[in-house]
C-alpha cells in the first residue's frame, strides 16, 4: 500500500463566481466520496483550505524567521484542498483521484508519498 | 526475458541489468560448453540468480529480496504462457496513460522492442542524451508513483488497449512518413510496430481494435516499394500498383474480413477496411470511392475530429468531383496543417485555378520538414508553373 496526496488545484477569481447553490451540491457530492472513501478503507485525511490570501510564507533557515504574507507562488492557481488516500497503486489512486475530481469539480494532481526512508 | 525478470523482481533497471549480464555469461560460456538444450530458460534462469545476486549484495529492503527467492525457488521452469503473460504486462505499464506520450513510445521501444538508447535517439531525432533522460526518468516514474505492473482491470482494459495502441501507431507512422528531415521513410520502425501489433493480436485475440491496427499497418506497408521515386513521394494515385506487396495484402484482407464478421467497428478497423477498398482496386478509377465515403462516414461518427473530415474530403473529391470537396475543405479549421494547404492545392490545381494552386503549395512545403514530402509539393508546384 501507498499513500497519495491528491490535490485539488484551481483559479481562486473563478471559484468565486460559483452560486451558493452549486456550492451546496458540491459540499453533498464531497461529503459522499468521503463516506466512500471511509468506507472502503482508502481513507487517511483530507480537508479544504481557507483562501491562499490568508496564506504566510516563513522561511527560518538562517537566524530569526522571515515572513512573506501570502501564497509561496504568485499565481493565480492555487490549492484549495486535499485527500491523502492509501491505494494499492497508482491505477488504484488515479480511479479515486478521477472520482474525487468530479465531486469537488476541480484538477485533482495525484503524488505519491516516500515510503519508507531509503537504508 | 525482461517481461519475465520486471514480473519476479518488480524493478525494470534490475531485470534489465540481469538480461545483460547474463547474456555476457553465455557469450563466454556457450562457445566452449555448448548450446544448453532450452536456451531461453537458461538466459532467464541465469539472469534471475544473477538478479537475486545483485539485491542481496546492495542490501535493498528484506521483503524486496525474500519476495523474489520465494518466487524464483517456485519456478525454476517457465510456462509459454506465463512469459506471454509478462510481455503483455509489460506493454500496459509502458504505455501508461500517466506517462508521457513520448515516454510512452520511448519505453515501448526500449523494453520490448529491444532498440537501443542511440537507436531510438536517433529514430526520433533527439540527442541520445535526452532520449537517455526521458527513459530513466520514465522508470523512475513507474516505480516512484506504483504504476502496476499488470493487465489492466477489465472495465479501465478498453481504454488501455487503446492508448497501447495509439502508442504502436504512432511508432509505425513515425517510420511510414518521418516527420524530420533525415530518412523520409524509417523501415525499423514500421517493421517493429507490426512485430509488436503481431504480438499484440496474439496476446489479445478477442479485441477487434488490435486485428484492425495490424490489419492497417499490413496494408499501408504493402505499398512502401511504390511511396518512393527518387527521393520524392509518390501518392497513391501514381504508384505503380504493381510494386504493391501482394502477400502483405492478402494477410491484411483476410485480417479485415475477420473484423468484419466480429461487427465491432472501430478506428484502426475502418481505416484498415479503407486500404483494403484501395488495395483491392487495380486503379485509382476502378477505386470504389462510394464505398471509402461510406467508411469515413462511419469514422466521423466515432471521430468528429477536423483531420477525418478532411481525408473523406480526399474521396469525396473522387466521388462528387472537386468543387464539392473544396467547398468542405474550406470549412476546416486547419490552416497550421500541412496535408490542409496541400489538399486545397490538388483540388484548386483540378479546378484549373493555377495561382491559387500555387500559393496553397507553397503554405503546405513551409509547413513540413519531411524531405520526400517537399519534393513532392515542389514537383506539383513547377507542374503547374510549366502549363
Amino acid at each position: 500500500m501507498t499513500q497519495y496526496l491528491l490535490s485539488v488545484h484551481g483559479n481562486e477569481e473563478q471559484n468565486a463566481a460559483v452560486t451558493p447553490e452549486q456550492i451546496q451540491e458540491m459540499f453533498a457530492s464531497v461529503a459522499t466520496f468521503n463516506e466512500k472513501l471511509q468506507a472502503d478503507g482508502h481513507w487517511v485525511f483530507a480537508g479544504g483550505l481557507m483562501p491562499a490570501a490568508t496564506a504566510t510564507v516563513v522561511d527560518g533557515r538562517a537566524g530569526s524567521p522571515v515572513l512573506t504574507d501570502g501564497p509561496y507562488l504568485e499565481t493565480k492557481e492555487h490549492i484549495g484542498g486535499f485527500w491523502v488516500i492509501e491505494a494499492p497503486d497508482l491505477d488504484a489512486a488515479l480511479r479515486i483521484a478521477a472520482e474525487g475530481s468530479a465531486a469537488c469539480q476541480g484538477k485533482v494532481e495525484v503524488r505519491p508519498f516516500q515510503s519508507e526512508p531509503e537504508a | 526475458m525482461v517481461a519475465t525478470l520486471v514480473r519476479r523482481f518488480s524493478d525494470i533497471d534490475v531485470a534489465e541489468e540481469a538480461a545483460g549480464e547474463a547474456l555476457v555469461v553465455a557469450l563466454e560460456k556457450w562457445p566452449v560448453s555448448g548450446v544448453p538444450p532450452n536456451p531461453g530458460g537458461w538466459l532467464t534462469t541465469t539472469a534471475s540468480n544473477r538478479a537475486i545476486d545483485r539485491l542481496r549484495r546492495e542490501k535493498q529492503r528484506d521483503a524486496k529480496h525474500q519476495a523474489a527467492a520465494m518466487v524464483h525457488d517456485d519456478s525454476p521452469h517457465e510456462p509459454t504462457g506465463v512469459v506471454e503473460d509478462d510481455r503483455l504486462r509489460l506493454m500496459f505499464t509502458c504505455c501508461h496513460p500517466a506517462l508521457a506520450q513520448e515516454a510512452r513510445v520511448a519505453l515501448t521501444l526500449r523494453l520490448l522492442g529491444g532498440l537501443t538508447v542511440p537507436e531510438i535517439a536517433h529514430a526520433f531525432l533527439v540527442p541520445e542524451t535526452t532520449m537517455a533522460q526521458r527513459i530513466t526518468r520514465a522508470k523512475a516514474k513507474i516505480k516512484g508513483a506504483g504504476i502496476p505492473y499488470r493487465v489492466p482491470e477489465v472495465e479501465d482494459l478498453p481504454d488501455r488497449v487503446g492508448t497501447v495502441l495509439a502508442v504502436l501507431f504512432l511508432i509505425f507512422n513515425e517510420g511510414y512518413l518521418s516527420s524530420g528531415d533525415g530518412d523520409p521513410i524509417r523501415a525499423e520502425l514500421t517493421t517493429e510496430a507490426i512485430r509488436l501489433a503481431r504480438i499484440l493480436r496474439q496476446l489479445l485475440p478477442d479485441e477487434p481494435e488490435v486485428t484492425g491496427l495490424l490489419a492497417l499497418e499490413l496494408l499501408i506497408e504493402s505499398r512502401r516499394a511504390a511511396r518512393m521515386r527518387d527521393g520524392r513521394l509518390v501518392t497513391l494515385a501514381e504508384q505503380d500498383r504493381s510494386a504493391w506487396d501482394r502477400s502483405l495484402i492478402a494477410e491484411g484482407h483476410a485480417l479485415v474480413r475477420e473484423c468484419l464478421a466480429v461487427g465491432r467497428p472501430g478506428r484502426y478497423q475502418l481505416l484498415a477496411a479503407m486500404n483494403a477498398v484501395h488495395t483491392d482496386a487495380p486503379s485509382v478509377a476502378d477505386t470504389d470511392w462510394a464505398q471509402i465515403v461510406a467508411l469515413y462516414d462511419q469514422l466521423a461518427a466515432i471521430d468528429a475530429s477536423p483531420i477525418v473530415a478532411l481525408n473523406r474530403a480526399v474521396a469525396v473529391a473522387e466521388l462528387d468531383g472537386p468543387e464539392v470537396a473544396l467547398a468542405i475543405v474550406d470549412r476546416l479549421p486547419l490552416a497550421s496543417y500541412h496535408a490542409w494547404h496541400a489538399t486545397r492545392a490538388e483540388l484548386l490545381r483540378r479546378l484549373g485555378r493555377d495561382a491559387d494552386a500555387a500559393a496553397a503549395y507553397d503554405a503546405a512545403m513551409a509547413l513540413t520538414d519531411n524531405t520526400a514530402e517537399r519534393g513532392y509539393l515542389s514537383g506539383k508546384r513547377d507542374e503547374l508553373s510549366a502549363r
